[in-house]
């Protein structure tokens, strides 16, 4: 039953064939049989879980109206505000942490009626790209469990890689839910910034963070997409826009899409079995009737250097409320205020985050804002125009969500800007707020998952969801053996 | 580019962070090859380019000025480290 | 060596919204603490700020009513520093595109209108309150201010003395009045002002060094602060020695200023455009609809008071410092009453009672038409005015009507001139000794005769007719 999809299982429930709680049941049993060995949850809420199944089945008995996805079980990445329920970020600092709120999305999830399984872990306040950094524990990549999932959305890629939910929810800064969907062969979807709402997601970089789904299939990916995307009016960066069913608008047909390839993504650093995967997809999907080409995004290798100074400088400003003062932990001894605040957050927070928090205090200190942080905003400024140009030629742009496939745990730990170089396929996208989705396009030689990214133009979700929708059909996808 | 260990230091206090000696080394090592890094920008010609602080061109977000229930005072308080007489208690400042 | 001073004001004001800036906690002073928050004014991780539109309203009211022009493309930034009312460790304000710039505001000292430039006003946040506990050695936050929106308005350093300072903030203190967007209580909060004062040599172009005072709670200890700090600047000069850049705190209970950091401890606020906020853009469309919102301003009222009514400069200055004084003024004149009698009542015997009574200029508990009644009484000479006054007292305390008032204390005089006249011509005949003094030029006689038909009168004889008719019956015998 684990293995069903979550558009299988709503409508599964909806024809009344299955109850909620015999799948939540299903969920909580399968979490109970593989967790151990893959460790995605930080917080497992099984009473919790029941009752709202329960609750669910009840009204389907009774013939009242339910939302759009009654009765599936779902999880969510830790840094998402839920009420009274732990929300850690994986941290020490937020250990035990109850938000007296919830975040939008999971509002809306919860207005849709679908079941909260737990929460899931992640690199400390969403910042690294293997899932290492978590306070908590390693997630382990479900294909390979001595391989990472990838970060920060880690544990959200591995849960549903192994069957422990029908979907979760992640966020994405930098790559931190296409990374991970890639390296652990799901789907995953980095909507165009501002559609949907940051209200409660414990905000790391702020104008590059966005919430959005990883689940097995493209259709799952769509479907939740129509829950959570909206106007918030909660959410002063909310896009205020009406928008038709992207679940309803996959239909396959790729015929005369043209597709740009940039050849900056397919360079050296690409693995050879990457490249091999996504150039047997390019001719997949010239198969169904696309054309695509080479083309340039000359300013791609300034992405990386910007993204770093961008959001560690938002970072640095975000994380400072983390202080001992209001929630969350505080150190046992201190001599005043000062060390109050000094002994806290240097206990509280984990290597990397002090690390982030550090350059981006530099980046916008007294003599450095116009080098580093003005300067990154400015280049911003002209990588978002690259892709305009590029978008007026083509419809979509594919590339390699990852450079290779999952790595070591422990591999890349020792240097931090060798991880940071994870993420070189997917931060342009987030500075330039564009939507991309990333689907597992073929596996390796050792049986890992090679993820495909599609990029779309602002608010071209639509179209970048049904061309992945077309592809998938010609992917034989592999489950991990657990 | 160097970064010094009395930079490092100063900036560790604006962030209000503790850093031992070898944390504070390991960190200029890690600063300057990130910040390093980042000097690649500098070979972009930006003369005139306004900065984007939004992907998506947008303004005047705004909301009513109708009032909306406070939060119950336990609530709040419920997460606090520590609190005392209905608030948050800090070691004493001295103005 | 004389030393000019030069002063700059900034001056925050809380703005009379229905709801904090960013959140819909209510904008409400005083309360139980921690009880008008919200997981975003407390900023808890994930929340997000959205833009009350009226404290933008009323900022850009305060910007065209001190002549600003207002920017049409503002943002918002935030300001970082750690301290515990700060719950989000920055605050977010507005760096180098204010709502509002390059403005002024007229005010009058001896008799001299000077302008006093306004270089911006910009929006932000207010930060919460510490109370310090000594007993348990602790400080105890409460974030109730939290979120509070204030304007902040900083004036060119174009003072050139405490007094002028004092005028200055009076002047803004009635233009924030009267545009209704504070409530400009020194005592509760909602208006604050810190000083920054320097000494240059008369002539010389350069300013000197500035040091900045904070800490000051009322227009009195602004004075005294900046007449301490004139004081010490010049005194640190005369013996040859320099002034350093520091920020002062004011100790108005000792009249001293204490060192609070000096320019190396000097704040580094990394401001950078806040993220979170959209740009704010001002149509002229929305200007002109502000325009529309605002009153006759002080400054045009003094001068209608001075053209229409003859009113000296100094009566209409004291009349327009405080809305609700010039509004009552306004209102008893439009019922009738005669301007210059309307003035000198509300500046000087309804001052002098409200002062004693430690009420607001303009607080007045009885109504304009109850003003006009009693100026009305008075013109009839149905009571003198040493009774009057006793009736404006009672006034003060009971909401009857002033005629009322006079039959309950018994204070009619008499007016009626047959009676008068008999009075006068008893007292006459009874001191015919007097009338002998007058005629040989003694005037006292006159006061004594006076005193003399009062008492007839119990007190209630008109004095002024009873003064005129004893100098006609005088002259004539």
């Amino acid at each position: 039953m684990h293995t069903l999809t979550a558009h299988e299982i709503r409508d599964k429930i909806k024809n009344k064939e299955m109850s909620s709680k015999e799948i939540t049941k299903a969920f909580l049993d399968r979490i109970e049989k593989v967790e151990d060995k893959v460790e995605s949850y930080v917080t497992i809420l099984p009473e919790e879980a029941m009752k709202a199944a329960e609750t669910v089945d009840e009204k389907i008995a009774k013939g009242e109206s339910v939302g759009a996805l009654a009765g599936v079980p779902m999880a969510l990445k830790d840094n998402l505000c839920t009420k009274d329920i732990l929300t850690t970020c994986s941290s020490k600092m937020l250990h035990n942490f109850r938000p007296p709120y919830d975040c939008t999305v999971a509002q809306k999830l919860k207005d849709a009626d679908t079941v909260l399984l737990g929460k899931l872990n992640m690199d400390e306040f969403a910042m690294g790209s293997s899932t290492e950094n978590s306070f908590f524990k390693k997630t382990k990549n479900p294909y390979d469990i001595t391989k990472v999932p990838g970060g920060s959305s880690g544990g959200s890629a591995a849960c549903v890689a192994a069957d422990e939910a029908a979907f979760t929810l992640g966020s994405d800064t930098g790559g931190s839910i296409r990374q991970p969907a890639s390296l652990c062969g799901c789907v995953g979807l980095k909507p165009t910034y501002g559609t949907v709402s940051r209200f409660g997601l414990v905000a790391f970089a702020s104008s590059l963070d966005q919430i959005g789904p990883l689940a097995k299939d493209v259709t799952d990916c769509a479907l939740v997409y129509d829950q959570i995307v909206g106007y918030d009016a909660m959410d002063s960066t909310s896009v205020n826009r009406k928008y038709a069913s992207f679940e309803k608008a996959l239909t396959g047909d790729v015929c005369g899409l043209k597709i740009g390839v940039p050849a900056e993504y397919m360079g050296e650093g690409i693995s050879e079995p990457v490249q091999k995967a996504i150039l047997a997809a390019l001719d997949s999907f010239k198969a169904l009737g696309a054309e695509y080409e080479d083309m340039h995004l000359p300013l791609n290798e300034y992405a990386l250097p910007a993204y770093y100074m961008i959001s560690s400088a938002e970072a640095s400003s975000n994380l400072a409320r983390f202080d001992g003062v209001k929630y969350g932990f505080r150190a046992e001894k201190f001599d005043d205020l000062v060390d109050l605040y000094a002994q806290t957050r240097s206990e509280g927070f984990g290597a990397e985050v002090k690390r982030r928090i550090m350059i981006g205090t530099y980046a916008l200190s007294s003599g450095y804002y116009d080098a580093y942080y003005k300067k990154a905003q400015q280049v911003r400024t002209m990588i978002m125009q690259d892709f305009d140009k590029a978008f007026e030629k083509y419809d979509v742009l594919v590339t390699p969500a990852t450079p290779t496939t999952a790595f070591g745990i422990g591999e890349k730990t020792d240097d931090p800007l060798q991880m940071y170089m994870a993420d070189i396929c997917t931060v342009s996208v987030n500075i330039a707020g564009l939507p991309a989705v990333v689907l597992p396009c073929g596996y390796d030689a050792n049986g890992l998952p090679v993820g495909l990214q599609i990029i779309g133009k602002p608010f071209g979700e639509a179209a970048i969801l049904n061309a992945a929708y077309a592809l998938e059909k010609n992917i034989s996808k592999v489950r991990p053996t657990l | 580019m160097k970064i010094s260990k009395e930079e490092v230091l100063h900036v560790a206090k604006l962030a209000r962070l503790k850093l031992s000696d070898s944390e504070a080394e390991a960190l200029s090592a890690d600063m300057e090859s990130i910040i390093g890094f980042a000097n690649k920008l500098n070979e972009l010609d930006t003369e005139g380019v306004v900065p984007t602080a939004h992907a998506i061109p947008m303004s005047n977000a705004f909301r009513e000025d109708v009032v909306k229930p406070s939060y119950d005072r336990d609530a709040m308080l419920a997460n606090a480290p520590s609190a005392e007489d209905g608030g948050y208690t800090v070691p004493k400042v001295v103005e | 060596m004389n030393y000019e001073t030069v002063i700059g004001l900034e001056v925050h004001a809380e703005l009379k919204t229905n709801t904090k800036i960013y959140c819909g906690c209510k904008n409400e002073f005083g309360g139980e603490p921690n009880t008008h928050t919200c997981p975003i004014c407390t900023g808890m991780p994930g929340t997000l700020p959205v833009l009350n539109k009226r404290v933008v309203d009323f900022a850009i009211k305060a910007g065209l009513a001190m002549n600003c022009t207002i920017t049409k493309y503002g943002k918002q930034d935030r300001k970082n520093y750690f301290y515990p009312d700060l719950p989000k460790a920055y605050q977010i304000s507005q760096f180098d595109l204010p709502l509002c710039q390059n403005g002024y505001i007229d005010i009058l000292v001896d008799g001299e209108t000077r302008r006093i430039g306004i270089t911006r006003i910009h929006i932000e946040e207010d930060a919460g309150k510490l109370v310090h506990d000594d007993y348990a050695n602790c400080s105890i936050a409460d974030y109730n201010r939290c979120g509070v929106p204030l304007i902040e308005i900083v004036s060119e350093p174009d003072l050139r003395s405490p007094e002028e300072a004092r005028v200055f903030l009076e002047t803004l203190k009635s233009i924030l009045e009267y545009t209704e967007v504070s409530d400009c209580k020194m005592q509760e909060g909602s208006l604050r002002c810190d000083v920054n004062v320097s000494l240059r040599p008369f002539g010389q172009k350069e300013f000197g060094t500035r040091c900045e005072m904070k800490n000051i709670n009322s227009f009195r200890a602004a004075v005294r602060s900046m007449e301490y700090e004139q004081k010490r600047q010049a005194e640190v000069l005369s013996a040859g020695g320099v002034i350093v850049q520091e920020t002062r705190s004011w100790d108005d209970v000792k009249g001293t200023s204490v060192v609070m950091r000096t320019k190396e401890d000097a704040q580094d606020y990394r401001y950078f455009p806040e993220p979170d906020l959209l740009p704010i853009v001002v149509s002229d469309e929305w200007v002109e609809e502000i325009k529309k919102t605002i009153p006759e301003l002080p400054e045009q009222r003094r001068s209608r008071y001075v053209n229409d009514y003859g009113l000296p400069e100094y009566d209409a200055f004291l009349l327009t410092s405080s809305k609700k004084t010039a509004d009552f003024f306004d209102e008893t004149v439009n019922l009738g009453a005669a301007p210059k009698t309307v003035s000198n009542w509300l500046m000087g015997d309804i001052a002098k009672v409200l002062n004693d009574r430690e009420l607001e200029a303009g607080d007045i508990p009885f109504s304009p038409a109850q003003l006009k009644s009693l100026i009305a009484l008075i013109e009839k000479g149905t009571i003198s005015n040493s009774a009057a006054k006793k009736v404006l007292n009672e006034m003060f305390n009971s909401s009857e009507e002033p005629e009322k008032i006079v039959e309950q204390l018994g204070l009619s005089q008499v007016s009626d001139e047959g009676a008068l006249m008999a009075m006068v011509q008893e007292v006459m005949a009874q001191n015919p000794q007097s009338i002998v003094d007058y005629k040989a030029g003694k005037d006292r006689a006159l006061g004594f005769l006076m005193g003399q038909v009062m008492r007839v009168s119990k007190g209630k004889a008109n004095p002024q007719v009873i003064s005129q008719m004893l100098k006609e019956a005088l002259d004539k015998a």
